[in-house]
């Protein structure tokens, strides 16, 4: 089991939007101008690239390591060495688990194994219509309200499974989403 | 900016000030429980019933006691409420007039609070956080301004090493020798960093102050920069608090647009500029080497030391990194004096300590207690014990790099020295109390699974021996190892303490260490007798 993200999905090769429809190509590059294309800025524009893009695509990285001047290897490594950093595109709903320890005491465990059980997904992947992501994380920080759950960047404390099963048939009857969907930030 | 302008806000902020204040926590933990709806609840409530002449409704940083939040509290009667929902918005300002209210009452004078000494939280639940002029008229930045004015360098220096302040982040460095070391090591440009890559599961102490109080973590900052000789600071914070980020961020640009952050702060020749810099969720870059290779836009591998950060850091100059709690320290250190700050805690810790109490215990949140309380009064008389009262089996604390220490040392003092010899850490303040119910070998496995997945991979005793660690400890807990793997697993524990490269590596055997020091029977009883395990011989 990884850490936040999926990270061993094969990465499918995906056309960026068409750029006549799509500004996000834009701030992007407003995003690198901003950080004068400088190296150390390789993190920083990793991460908007993914609220972007929702995923790090092997054309977006190529992309920023032509623009920031930097070997391929070297923004793979980068992309790959993070948990935060998908390279796989993420379900248009997130439920994310938390692991942390305290989460952990009050059986957060079983509560994943609850949800993997009711979802038929195996912790960090992707339903195969693309609507739900099951992702666990390491620790949230929310320990006062443990066990903590994340449902499309909304943090649940004190998550049980009923609850929680509900609240995901909830959001997953909604008419699915398009592929605009940013990711859980 | 000025003393003169600074206390014109400070004057002004306190006489906009309503009689009766309705406080509303906004912290992460309050904040996922409801907490904004409530805070706008409570707002339109209070005008609508026409009290909004004499009674204001303030979001404020963390109470503490987030195991029971969302929380309100009522100035100046004292009044706690817990558990509020926004429904029950208008029985809360029913309340302000005595009348019957049916919101469950928490009690301020509860041990929870009465036994904390609130000095680096002393403004958390007290200010709005998001607002620099709360801040500023509970005393903020007059520490600045006058160590610019009227304190030199070495003489800050001189106070932070006085007060015996140790590094917050776990390991427990002198401060003042840390700042010494950067102070004197030369070069034209300097960098000061402030760690927020809290990343022990089960500790949120670093996220509730930068949540709560962002400026006191940007003043003390400053002053360490004014100290060392620094102009350029980095605050690394984990990806994973967003609600952090945006108030730091715009606790930045709150201080620019005051000058107080910036070029030519107070008007003197100190200019220091502070850029937040959010990480990717990576454990490894709580460690010092790492975090720079990481603010870098590198991965987040150590390297060795030394050279030592204070001499070749960040870009390969002189920098100074401390946690986000050390830091939070500097202002109330500067403002009462080195002695009175050495006057709080045992003989070599010195001041209070933030913990996350968590796990199996009655009252979950924050806690800050001086140094030398014990681990009994923390967990029984602050905590209240275990929810359904069974008793408590041992408490961790540190983290994957910490220990579990058993009930029958619980009257171990907190402090760096006892929790070591304990076979623990004092860590950067997670404290995860666990009940009869937990399996203390599980808990081993769940820590040596963190730091396998954690491991950089760098070096080979860290990157392997994490994981067939965790491989034998599996075993373990499945009923299918031997003896012998009980063997192999301590002496693996010895190579990975002993030649892993950075902290991550040379601290992960701990929790395995310290449950088999307290625990062994858990150990063997889930050992496979020998004979069994070997194939039958036959004739």
């Amino acid at each position: 089991m990884a850490g936040a993200l999926p990270r061993a999905a094969p990465a499918q090769e995906q056309d960026l939007a068409a750029p006549t429809v799509d500004n996000r190509q834009k701030i992007l590059q407003a995003t690198m101008r901003r950080h004068q294309y400088r190296p150390d800025a390789l993190i920083e524009v990793l991460h908007k690239a993914q609220e972007l893009y929702g995923y790090l695509s092997p054309t977006l990285l190529a992309t920023v390591a032509h623009d920031l001047h930097l070997p391929p290897s070297r923004v793979y490594g980068v992309a790959t060495f993070y948990h935060f950093f998908s390279l796989a595109p993420q379900g248009a709903h997130t439920c994310t688990v938390c692991l942390g320890t305290a989460c952990y005491v009050k059986g957060a465990a079983a509560l994943l194994a609850a949800l993997e059980a009711e979802t038929g997904l195996k912790a960090g992947s992707t339903s195969a219509d693309g609507q739900l992501s099951l992702l666990t994380a390491r620790c949230l920080g929310a320990c006062g309200i443990a066990p903590a759950v994340v449902l499309d960047g909304l943090v649940i404390g004190h998550a049980d499974a009923a609850t929680l099963r509900a609240r995901l048939h909830a959001l997953l009857a909604q008419p699915p989403l398009a592929e605009e969907h940013h990711g859980s930030r | 900016m000025d003393l003169a302008e600074l206390n014109a806000i400070a004057a002004h902020e306190r006489a906009s000030r309503k009689p009766i204040r309705i406080a509303c926590c906004t912290s992460l933990g309050c904040y996922a429980s409801g907490a904004v709806e409530l805070q706008q609840q409570l707002t339109a409530g209070v005008a609508a019933t026409g009290r909004a002449e004499n009674v204001e409704v303030v979001g404020v940083g963390c109470m503490g006691f987030c195991g029971h939040g969302p929380l309100v509290r009522i100035e100046p009667e004292d009044l706690l409420f817990e558990h509020v929902r926004p429904e029950q918005a208008p029985a809360i300002i029913a309340a302000l007039d005595g009348g019957p209210c049916d919101v469950e009452r928490g009690d301020p004078r509860h041990p929870f609070f009465a036994r904390q000494l609130p000095i680096v939280r002393r403004n958390g639940g007290v200010i709005d956080p998001e607002r620099i002029e709360a801040y500023i008229a509970a005393g903020g930045y007059a520490t600045l301004y006058r160590v610019l004015h009227d304190v030199s360098p070495a003489e800050v220096i001189d106070q932070i090493t006085r007060s015996g302040l140790r590094g917050r982040g776990g390991a427990g460095y002198p401060t003042g020798l840390k700042w010494a070391t950067v102070a004197k090591s030369p070069g034209e440009r300097k960098f000061v960093v402030c760690n927020g890559d809290e990343g022990d599961p089960g500790a949120f102490m670093d996220r509730s102050i930068l949540e709560s109080d962002p400026h006191l973590v940007l003043e003390g900052m400053a002053i360490a920069a004014y100290a060392v000789g620094a102009h350029e600071g980095y605050l690394y914070v984990r990806g994973e608090y967003p609600l952090a980020i945006q108030r730091l961020t715009r606790a930045i640009s709150q201080a620019r647009r005051h000058g107080l952050s910036g070029s030519q702060i107070f008007e003197t020749a100190f200019d220091f500029k502070v850029e937040v810099r959010v990480g990717a969720g990576a454990f490894v870059c709580g460690e010092e080497t790492a975090l720079i290779a990481s603010i870098e836009g590198r991965r987040g591998q150590p390297r060795p030391r030394p050279p030592y950060p204070a001499e070749r850091g960040l870009w390969g100059c002189p920098t100074l990194i401390n946690n986000v709690e050390t830091f939070a320290n500097i202002v109330p250190i500067i403002e009462r004096g080195a002695d009175w700050y050495a006057s709080i805690g045992t003989a070599r810790s010195k001041g209070t300590k933030v913990f996350a109490l968590t796990g199996k215990i009655r009252n979950t949140g924050l806690i800050e207690v001086p140094m030398g309380i014990t681990l009994r009064e923390i967990i029984e008389d602050l905590g209240g014990g275990t929810p359904d009262g069974t008793p408590v089996k041992a408490v961790q604390t540190g983290g994957p790099s910490g220990g579990c220490i058993p009930a029958s040392l619980f009257d171990t003092p907190v402090d760096y020295e006892s929790l070591a010899a304990a076979g623990s850490i004092m860590g950067s303040g997670g404290m995860v109390v666990m009940d009869a119910g937990t399996n203390m070998v599980e808990i081993a496995r769940f820590y040596m699974a963190f730091c396998m997945d954690e491991s950089c991979g760098k070096c080979v005793p860290c990157r392997v021996g994490t994981v067939q660690m965790h491989h034998l400890l599996d075993k373990l807990v499945n009923g299918q190892a031997t003896s012998e793997d009980l063997v192999q697993l301590e002496a693996l524990c010895q190579i990975v303490r002993e030649m892993s490269l950075c902290g991550l590596g040379q601290s992960a055997p701990n929790p395995v260490l310290s449950t088999l020091r307290y625990f062994r029977d858990e150990y063997a009883a889930l050992l496979n007798a020998p004979s069994a395990a070997a194939p039958q011989p036959t004739d």
